[in-house]
């Protein structure tokens, strides 16, 4: 049965594969980044006082936790331009889908983290003369980033699975391509597998850089 | 220095505070005493608002702190406190946590602000621990190295809260003799502490609450020795 198998037939699909590769580093990494900007800013919005910037944060983080990053992708892709009348690059698209996704997530981690420091570390910064920014920027923060990690961590392997459902909105990624190979060629088990491991390289090789971070600051 | 006038807090429906009035001088040391949920703490919470009075006026060196234009941030740097749990940023050394404030809101130079908190850590006995974080230091010496981060500030007065009251016992001691060094030095200072030995021998006036209110005050002599009122009385009945 193993002998049916072409492996070697993989070589020749190899750039087709490493451009899909790309792809889902390249939305990967720039939706990521955008997607702890968001978070970093709707997260502290949930432990503002502000109300507005309270409930602004929460409608956000709601809608899109209540939603399918699946229907998150195809509303953004197919009727968003019909409400904007401009039409996305899929690319595009798929950066906002994961940015839009993650934040929401990253979002309530950042939260949970800034809730999780003491109060008093609050009140001893306030106490000093140091108003809420300072307070917040240079006491409250660096103690929540330390504990952001490991949940961090998490979410950013779980978007960078998720960049595989933006096939549907045509984002030449890992497994748009090849399911194009495969359909061309026949050669579904070597294909899939070879996607199935490039997805794990690139989740693994992440764990390990976040593990390194972790041991750098010292997380207990 | 300090006028609380008919002072009341609530939380909800939970009055905690029932109209405290007092006057406090400048380099005078008050300890407030009485039992748990007396308001003691509250009460010296409400002199640095970290907790918003509900109604009355307390003025602070010239400040109303009623009075919404009041900046509450430049009231604090004139205001030391110093907390039952310490309090000490873990994420930074020794000296760092001294050096913060300084930087921040008095806008020392790095070399400036570290002097002072070096010269500050000698004088509460811990500076061959500039470079330690919190974590690495006894309990005793992290609050004297809160005590000294509030100095750097270089506040008018001081506010202490339960100072002693997370300290194993042996510890008490190295603390308390900060406190009396800075009372001697002539710092205004109110201590919220159960040390009644301190309260004796430092105090120039000890407040007794109970019930949200002052019950008693006068001369630290006068209240542990003859004390005029049941309560005070009975208070002290239990705990000497």
């Amino acid at each position: 049965m193993i002998g049916r198998f072409d492996w070697t037939g993989v070589i020749e699909f190899l750039p087709e594969i490493l451009k899909g590769l790309y792809y889902t580093l390249l939305i990967s990494i720039v939706g990521l980044v955008i997607g702890f900007a968001l978070g970093a800013v709707f997260g502290l919005g949930r432990v503002s006082k502000n109300k507005f910037a309270y409930a602004i944060s929460t409608v956000y983080i709601e809608i899109i936790r209540g939603t399918p990053v699946l229907v998150q992708a195809i509303w953004i892709f197919y009727a968003l331009p019909l409400i904007i009348h401009y039409t996305l690059d899929s690319v595009v698209a798929g950066i906002i889908v994961i940015a839009v996704n993650s934040g929401a997530y990253i979002a309530e981690i950042v939260r949970g983290a800034v809730d999780s420091i003491a109060k008093g570390q609050m009140e001893a910064g306030r106490s000093l003369g140091l108003n809420q920014r300072q307070t917040m920027q240079h006491i409250i923060w660096p103690q929540a980033l330390k504990r952001m990690i490991p949940p961090l961590g998490n979410q950013f392997i779980i978007s960078i699975k998720d960049t595989s459902l933006l096939s549907v909105i045509l984002v030449p990624e890992l497994i748009f391509q090849g399911r194009l190979i495969a359909a061309n060629h026949f050669n579904a088990v070597e294909i899939y597998t070879t996607v199935a491991i490039f997805y794990l390289a690139i989740t693994l090789t992440l764990s390990l850089i976040l593990r390194f971070v972790e041991r750098r600051l010292n997380v207990q | 220095m300090i006028h609380v006038e008919n002072l009341c807090k609530k939380f909800g429906d939970l009055e905690v505070l029932k109209g405290i009035n007092c006057h406090i001088h400048p380099q005078e040391v008050v300890c407030v005493i009485g039992p748990s949920g007396s308001g003691k703490s509250t009460f010296l919470r409400c002199l640095n608002m970290l907790e918003t009075m509900t109604s009355g006026e307390i003025v602070i060196d010239g400040d109303h702190l009623s009075d919404p234009k009041t900046d509450i941030n430049a009231v604090r740097t004139e205001v030391g406190m110093v907390f039952q749990q310490f309090n000490l940023f873990p994420h930074k050394s020794v000296v760092e946590n001294v050096m913060l404030a300084p930087k921040l809101v008095r806008k020392l130079d790095k070399g400036e602000a570290r002097k002072r908190a070096l010269a500050l850590l000698e004088k509460v006995g811990i500076s061959e621990k500039a470079d330690s974080y919190p974590e690495q230091l006894s309990g005793g010496q992290q609050q004297r190295v809160a005590i000294a981060r509030s100095l750097a500030m270089e506040p008018k007065m001081m506010l202490f809260d339960e100072p002693t009251s997370a300290l194993d016992p042996e510890l008490v001691g190295e603390v308390l003799e900060v406190m009396k060094q800075l009372a001697h030095e002539g710092m205004t200072m109110v201590v919220v502490t159960h040390e009644m030995g301190f309260a004796r021998e430092v105090g120039d006036r000890v407040l007794f609450m109970d019930g949200g209110i002052i019950e008693e005050e006068g001369d630290p002599e006068q209240i542990f020795k003859a004390p005029k009122s049941e309560r005070t009385k009975a208070f002290l009945n239990k705990i000497l």
